[in-house]
C-alpha cells in the first residue's frame, strides 16, 4: 500500500488539475456564450439574404453563372474546418475521421484531391498525409466576415478558372452544446437555389424593380452567398468547439472529484491502519511490561 | 413634417441600426440614391461608400462596404458586409491602411492577382477617411 505521504501528494495534484479544468470550463462557457450571440446576430442577415436570393433566383429564368457550372468532377478540393486548440473532446477527431473517410472514398474513385485547412488541428494532422494547398490557422479565436471573404477568395477564382471541378466543405454542424455533427456540404458547383420547398409564397413576393438588371444582381449575390455559407460554418465551428470544450472540461472536473474522493478514502484507510499499528505496538509493549 | 420610413442596417455581426428616419441616402452601384417613404419597391446592390440618413433634424453618416439594399414603400433593409458609424471610425488606422495600400499598389503589376484586392482596400480606406471627416465638419 502506498504510504500516507504519497497519497496526500497525489490528492494535492488532482486537486490542482481540477482547478485548471474548472477554470477552462468557465472560460469555454463564456466564449461559448459570445459565439452563440454571434450566431444569433448573424441570423437576420442570413435569413434576409436567403429570402432575396430565392426570390431573385425565381425571377431569373435561366441561371448561368460560373459558380453553378457542373463539370465532370475530376479534381476535387475539400475545405476541412477544425478548431485551433485541442482539449475539446472528440470535436476534431470526429471531424478529421469524416474528412479522411471522404478523401479515401474519392481517392478510390480516382479523383485528384487537394485540401484546404482552416484551423490548426486539421493542418497538423493532414500536413504530411495529403496534398494541402492552403491553410488558415490561428484565426478562430477572433474572426469576422473578412475571414469568410478571404477563404472564399481562395476558392472562387480558381473554380471560375476551372482549376478544379468540385468543392466540398467539411465542418462540425452545431446541434447543441454536447452534440456536434460532422457534415459534408458541396459548395461548388452551388446547389440550385430557389428550389420549390424554399419558395416564397407568390402573393408574398414583392415585385421589385431591379437595378442593375436582375441577372447582373444575381451574379453579384452568388459570391456573397458563398461568404454567407462559409461564415455560417465558421460560426458553428466556433460555437461547437467551445461547447465541446465545456462538456469535456465538465467531465474532467467530475472525474477529478471522483478521483479525489476515492483517494481520500484510501488516505483515511492508510491513516487508520497506521494508527491501529501504533496502538497494537503500545498494547503489545504494555503487556510485555506487565508480564515482566 | 415628412412621413418617416423604417431603416434597418444589418451586417453579419450585428444589427447596426434599426429605427425610423426621415430620409436615407445610399451608395448604389448605379449611383447614389435617396429614399423617402412611399418609394417604389426595388432592389439594388450597394457599393463601398457612405450611407447617411436624416432623423430628428440630424444627419448620421456611416461608412459601408459592399452589399445590397431592399426598398419597399415603408421600409429599407440594407444588408452589407460592414458598416461603421462616422464617430466610431478609427481615422488613424484608416490613414495607415491607406498608406500601406498605396505603397503596395505602387509595387504591384496591374495583372497581379493581389492588385484588385489592394485597390479595394485603398478605396475602402479613402472612404472611411472621408466619412470620418464628415463628422468633424458637423
Amino acid at each position: 500500500m502506498a504510504s500516507l505521504k504519497d497519497i496526500k501528494r497525489k490528492v494535492g495534484a488532482v486537486q490542482k488539475t481540477k482547478q485548471i479544468t474548472r477554470a477552462m470550463n468557465m472560460v469555454a462557457a463564456s466564449k461559448f456564450k459570445s459565439a452563440q450571440l454571434k450566431m444569433e446576430n448573424f441570423r437576420p442577415y442570413a435569413g434576409k439574404f436567403m429570402d432575396v436570393l430565392n426570390s431573385l433566383a425565381l425571377r431569373v429564368e435561366k441561371m448561368s453563372h460560373p459558380l453553378l457550372a457542373v463539370r465532370d468532377p475530376k479534381k476535387i478540393r475539400v475545405i476541412c474546418m477544425t478548431s485551433d486548440r485541442g482539449l475539446c473532446g472528440g470535436f476534431n477527431t470526429n471531424l478529421i475521421k469524416t474528412t479522411e473517410k471522404f478523401i479515401r472514398e474519392k481517392d478510390k474513385e480516382g479523383k485528384e484531391i487537394a485540401l484546404i485547412n482552416v484551423g490548426r488541428k486539421g493542418r497538423d494532422y493532414f500536413r504530411k498525409k495529403v496534398n494541402v494547398i492552403a491553410q488558415k490557422t490561428d484565426v478562430l479565436s477572433k474572426f469576422d466576415m473578412t475571414l469568410a471573404v478571404s477563404i472564399a477568395d481562395e476558392v472562387i477564382p480558381a473554380f471560375m478558372k476551372e482549376e478544379y471541378d468540385e468543392l466540398y466543405l467539411i465542418y462540425n454542424q452545431f446541434v447543441n452544446v454536447s452534440v456536434q455533427k460532422p457534415t459534408v456540404v458541396r459548395l461548388f458547383p452551388l446547389p440550385s437555389i430557389g428550389s420549390p420547398d424554399t419558395d416564397v409564397e407568390p402573393d408574398k413576393r414583392l415585385d421589385y424593380v431591379y437595378e442593375p438588371s436582375d441577372e447582373i444582381l444575381l451574379h453579384k449575390l452568388l459570391p456573397m452567398y458563398v461568404h454567407v455559407l462559409v461564415f455560417r460554418a465558421l460560426l458553428e465551428t466556433s460555437a461547437g468547439e467551445n461547447g465541446a470544450r465545456m462538456a469535456a472540461m465538465d467531465n474532467a472536473t467530475s472525474n477529478c472529484e471522483e478521483l479525489i474522493s476515492s483517494l481520500t478514502l484510501k488516505m483515511n484507510k492508510a491513516r487508520q491502519a497506521a494508527i491501529t499499528a501504533e496502538l497494537m505496538d503500545i498494547v503489545g509493549g504494555t503487556e510485555a511490561l506487565a508480564k515482566g | 413634417m415628412a412621413e418617416e420610413i423604417t431603416l434597418e442596417v444589418v451586417t453579419p455581426e450585428k444589427m447596426v441600426f434599426s429605427g425610423k428616419v426621415d430620409e436615407v441616402t445610399l451608395p448604389g452601384t448605379e449611383g447614389e440614391f435617396g429614399v423617402l417613404r412611399g418609394h417604389e419597391p426595388f432592389l439594388t446592390s450597394v457599393d463601398i461608400g457612405e450611407l447617411y440618413f436624416l432623423t430628428g433634424g440630424k444627419k448620421y453618416y456611416y461608412a459601408v462596404n459592399t452589399g445590397y439594399a431592399e426598398v419597399t414603400g415603408s421600409k429599407v433593409t440594407v444588408l452589407i458586409e460592414t458598416a461603421e458609424r462616422a464617430d466610431a471610425i478609427d481615422k488613424d488606422r484608416a490613414i495607415k491602411a491607406k498608406e500601406t495600400a498605396t505603397a503596395s499598389l505602387a509595387q504591384l503589376n496591374k495583372e497581379h492577382e493581389d492588385y484588385e484586392k489592394m485597390r479595394l482596400a485603398l478605396v475602402r480606406a479613402i472612404n472611411r477617411i472621408s466619412v470620418a471627416d464628415k463628422l468633424t465638419q458637423g
